[in-house]
């Protein structure tokens, strides 16, 4: 099978690269291992500068409304941090104090939220707290499995009665000038966080879960689903174990799937991820790109990988695949002609910014500018 | 040497990849709709982590697992995760299988005996009366409609056209699969007539048995592993022994042949399981490779095309929609992936009823919002659930293919 481009990898940076490639007319297929990262997005991008308007296009084109504003959001336990980008249900706030008294609301039984937690970190930003738990009937069914009362689980019977939590959460307001909820709600339909803002007649802040992340998950469906209804092929499930190359150029990918079916294309964009998607892979020994055996940059010794204090800035998160300017990879220190790559394989992702989602889409965007430059889209059918 | 071990340390089913990301259970349809089953990380890697310690941690629950594989799907680290749960089935339920589950399981059996009455059977089969008979004492739910046997098989009718078929100068073996042989000879005809049109000859294997599926899903393991015995051998005189290459057109069938086989009845495919390939995979390639049909002017058809479940776990989906899309005259959609709800005989179980409907209203809705002429898909316990629970009618891309030319 023969495509314009060949992209590796489903995650946001995979996503955004192929959205704007069919946009831009070029046939694509994204070749997917399993899920991704977004099933674990804050919902923020962290991005400290303005954002261009073609990420705001592309991602209300699919449905994903954007808001910038520079400020701080909420943790899940009640601390701040700094950020500015993010889909609308995530809250930006001027300043950590956002009222004088706020009550935290929790769902009987899911044990994925923290009230307690919230409070704590509330009041210590000079709020004062009151927090209570909803019972919902509805919700009882799922506590038959209690390890499987998560996120997405109440989300979806949220989903439906979502009006009832309006009502209920109205009820137990007394005096509160804000209500902080669950990201547990519209999965399916992306207003509903904005409906129950609406429907309350005070400041509405949600705060994160434990994983899977809800916002995460619908923002991973409605862009796969744009990609698709742009006519986009999307391989779910499938790997890429080899790749054919001539010279500096990739001819052709072969996935585990296909087998001797193989992919080709005029350019390849590897947006792989980092260890958790194997994009890289770390032995005992070195830290290596598995498709294509690019370079890695990363520390010769060892016992330099890793700061033994947890919290500490970890070294290994800022190794990566070695680019030139234009995100071509290294091989042997020499680019591959038409081989890009974006996202978190890049490894310069800082956690404690966390500006894994901010560095895949603005380098999605950088390596589509290069394919595009290096071939103009041919006519697909 | 600790560090050795790291790496080559390799558990059945890549078990210990598991990381407890919970992605699994984001797309596992029956834990959408069955607060009674445990969800696919529960029942499988984190429950394998006890019954390896003591298999009377085993549940019982994990039966209302579909098997559909969305959970391996999804999986970013390749955990073999429906396969950690149908293994576990089948190595520590000890339970006799039911009499409905084995009547139930054992499709190529009962479509030999019910053929030769097929007016018969499937009247009785629509009465009420019987359906009221079945659901009370075998627990067969009533409101199910019958798949309808076929008065003559597909084999007998190549097996009348073997002379032709050889003339051709390329040839396949074809593994039909009990549904074409018993319930739905046209599909076979379809194919016959597509590859023929290219120029490819199709024979009869020497005698297949049913893939096994179903005999798999209700633990008639003894009996799956002999029909991957006999399956594997006659697969092996086709593909090894006379190079000719094995076409399919169920992916239910294709993914038992080249991935249950090895995976859940440790019956070893290796020789044979590249040869195996869905149809709509090899006429694709076969036009990619040049060679051209002759399509019908004027050809119209609004065509939606849902992804089978076994068909998504193969990965080979794009083959169908690539196909379909190159025919002139039709107008796609691709549904959205998701399950039909109806998992082979899962569905025709009582107390699986009310799960199977629900799991399958996204899609149910999803098919109603496109309105298409009619439902593509490669699998046909899936055209059953879908043409009983929407009304429309739901055809083998083959089937359309065959249509759609001269």
């Amino acid at each position: 099978m023969r495509f314009d481009t060949v992209i590796i990898g489903g995650g946001l940076a995979g996503l955004t690269t192929g959205i704007s490639l069919r946009e831009a007319g070029c046939s694509t297929a994204i070749v997917s291992t399993g899920q991704n990262a977004l099933h674990f997005f804050s919902g923020c991008f962290e991005s400290l500068q303005e954002p261009p308007q073609r990420m705001l296009d592309l991602f209300a084109g699919a449905g994903v409304p954007l808001h910038f504003e520079e400020g701080v959001r909420l943790m899940p336990l009640g601390t701040f941090r700094p950020a500015a980008l993010a889909l609308e249900d995530i809250d930006l706030l001027p300043e950590p104090r956002f009222a004088d008294k706020v009550l935290v609301v929790g769902i009987a039984g899911f044990q994925d939220f923290f009230p307690g937690f919230l409070c704590d970190g509330l009041e210590k930003a000079g709020m004062k707290c009151r927090s209570v738990q909803l019972e919902l009937p509805e919700l009882e069914k799922l506590r038959v499995s209690p390890s499987e009362m998560r996120s997405v689980q109440v989300a979806r019977t949220l989903d439906r009665i979502w009006g009832k939590v309006l009502r209920e959460t109205k009820r137990l307001l007394m005096d509160e000038d804000a209500v902080v909820l669950p990201q547990v709600f519209g999965l399916q339909d992306a207003s509903v966080p904005d409906f129950i803002r609406r429907g309350l007649p005070v400041r509405v802040v949600f705060a994160g879960t434990l994983p899977p992340s809800v916002p995460g998950i619908r923002t991973q469906m409605l862009l796969k689903r744009r990609y698709e209804e742009l006519g986009g092929t999307f391989l779910a499930g499938d790997e890429v174990v080899s790749a054919q190359v001539f010279g500096d150029e990739v001819l052709s990918v072969a996935t585990r799937n296909l087998g001797s079916h193989c992919l080709e294309a005029g350019s390849f964009l590897l947006a792989s991820g980092a260890y958790f998607s194997k994009g890289l892979k770390a032995s005992p020994l070195d830290i290596t790109e598995p498709v294509f055996g690019l370079d890695v940059e990363h520390a010769a010794d060892r016992g330099a990988w890793y700061d033994p204090d947890f919290n500490a800035d970890q070294p290994y998160l800022r190794f990566g695949v070695r680019t030139d300017a234009s995100l071509r990879a290294l091989r042997a220190g020499r680019p591959l002609a038409n081989l890009y790559a974006a996202g978190s394989v890049l490894g310069a992702t800082r956690p404690e910014f966390g500006t894994g989602a901010g560095l895949a889409v603005r380098s999605a965007f950088a390596a589509v500018d290069e394919i595009l430059r290096r071939c103009a889209p041919q006519d697909d059918k | 040497m600790m560090m050795k071990m790291q790496e080559n340390t390799v558990s059945p089913h890549n078990f210990e990849e598991c990381m407890k990301c919970t992605v699994c259970t984001v797309y596992c349809p029956v834990l959408q709709v069955n607060p009674l089953y445990p969800g696919p990380k529960q029942a499988g890697p984190d429950g394998e982590r006890l019954r390896l310690k003591d298999p009377e941690y085993f549940n019982y629950a994990l039966k209302y697992c579909m098997n559909c594989k969305r959970c391996e799907v999804a999986c970013p680290s390749g955990v073999g995760v429906a396969d950690l749960i149908q293994s576990a089935r089948i190595r520590y339920d000890r339970t006799p299988p039911k009499l409905r589950d084995v009547i139930l399981a054992s499709t190529d059996l009962m479509g030999s005996v019910a053929r030769p009455f097929a007016p018969v059977v499937n009247a009785v089969t629509g009465l009420g009366v019987a359906k009221a008979v079945m659901d009370g004492m075998l627990k067969i739910d009533h409101r199910r409609t019958f798949p309808k046997y076929s008065g003559q098989g597909f084999e007998a009718w190549l097996r009348r056209r073997k002379k032709e078929q050889a003339a051709f100068p390329e040839q396949v073996a074809y593994f039909h699969g009990c549904y074409v042989n018993y319930n739905y000879p046209q599909l076979g005809k379809d194919l016959v007539k597509v590859l023929n049109a290219l120029g490819v000859g199709v024979q009869l294997l020497d005698k297949e048995k049913c893939c096994g599926i179903a005999l798999i899903s209700n633990r008639m393991t003894k009996q799956a592993t002999k029909h991957a015995r006999h399956n594997m051998a006659v697969l092996r005189k086709a593909a090894v022994d006379r190079g000719l290459t094995v076409v399919t057109t169920s992916s239910s069938c294709t993914m038992t042949l080249r991935n249950e086989y090895p995976e859940l009845l440790g019956v070893d495919n290796a020789e044979v399981r590249d040869a195996v390939t869905i149809a709509t995979r090899f006429v694709f390639e076969k036009l990619e490779q040049g060679a051209k049909l002759h399509f019908k002017a004027g050809y119209h058809k609004k065509v939606a095309y849902h992804v089978p479940c076994h068909m998504e776990r193969l990965g080979w989906g794009v083959f169908s929609e690539k196909l379909l899309r190159m025919i002139p005259g039709v107008e796609f959609t691709l549904l959205d992936s998701a399950c039909c709800g109806i998992a082979g005989t899962y569905g025709f179980k009582k107390e699986n009823y009310e799960t199977s409907q629900a799991v399958g209203e996204v899609l149910f809705n999803r098919i109603r919002a496109a309105n298409p002429e009619v439902v593509a898909c490669d699998c046909e316990t899936c055209k059953w659930q879908i043409e009983m629970s929407t009304g429309y009618t739901v055809m083998n891309p083959i089937s359309i293919l065959a249509e759609a030319i001269e």
